[in-house]
């Protein structure tokens, strides 16, 4: 067996005991979610807590963060496990349910660090607009990341002082294009690296 | 006013919701800062834009 400090040795070193007495919420378990929160796990923040309402299916394979094993099983579920698997020493919280206006920001209100990592433009909106009311949170959101255009159109972008965006803008559904594993994993990326920073304090993209 | 950056004239006052709707956003897709403040997506038929304010309009499409 190991243990946390065995995991995390390849760290920055002066950040792990930052990322250990860290906590974090993922509202979404999709390509983004379930990505940002292996990345996380990975690296040792002491605490995530993962929000979903649905189940793992077929057609989540080509980019989720799961394996046919968990066809069917609710996706806080999967990725609870799988967390468990890959560093068993960090705190992971599920909760099963749809995230909507009227229970956001009580869902949320324990945690000073969020990723929005829905699929769907109206919920993102929803769950932004909620968290923003509470002036000391920060969200880390994503907006675009549909296609094989270039990996390097996707940004970071701090928007408001309390929100950054990680995406292209470019839509999904909507334009006809598909979501593929390689730019929805840059986008969890590019959110998820950020995360890290703001867990360092370092405010600037 | 300054709409994410770029200047753009206005020729009359003109709500929140309006001007979205004119420059072809989906009111249930954004979210706005007005002067650096959030605004509340109920405020947005009376929040009325004057030239001199600065808006950051965040625009959400689909995927992830």
């Amino acid at each position: 067996m190991t243990d946390y400090d065995s995991i995390t040795a390849r760290n920055v070193p002066e950040a792990t005991t930052v990322l250990k007495s860290a906590k974090v919420a993922i509202a979404g378990l999709g390509g983004l979610g379930s990505n940002i929160a292996v990345m996380l796990a990975r690296i040792g923040v002491g605490k995530l807590f993962l929000v979903d309402f649905d189940k793992v299916e077929p057609s989540n394979l080509n980019r989720q963060h799961y394996n046919t094993k968990h066809l069917g099983m609710y996706k806080t579920e999967a990725l609870k496990n799988q967390i468990g698997l890959i560093n068993p020493f960090i705190e992971t919280e599920i909760l099963t349910i749809k995230v909507e206006e009227e229970n956001a920001a009580e869902i949320f209100a324990d945690y000073r660090i969020v990723c929005e990592a829905f699929d769907n433009p109206q919920y993102k909106s929803i769950l932004v607009n909620a968290l923003l009311q509470n002036g000391n949170t920060k969200i880390v959101a994503a907006s675009g990341m549909a296609g094989f255009d270039s990996a390097n159109r996707i940004k970071t972008e701090c928007r408001f002082e309390n929100l950054y965006v990680c995406g292209d803008y470019v839509p999904a559904a909507e334009g006809g294009i598909g979501l593929m594993a390689p730019r929805v994993a840059i986008c969890a990326g590019h959110q998820a690296n950020m995360v890290v920073r703001l867990i360092m304090n370092i405010k600037k993209v | 006013m300054c709409v994410n950056g770029i200047q753009i004239a206005l020729e009359r006052q003109i709500s929140l919701q309006d001007f979205l709707l004119k420059e072809g956003y989906n009111t249930s897709r954004v979210a706005v800062e007005k002067n650096g403040g959030i605004i509340s997506k109920k405020s947005f038929e009376t929040e009325m834009l004057n030239d001199n304010d600065k808006l950051e309009i965040v625009n959400f499409v689909g995927g992830g």
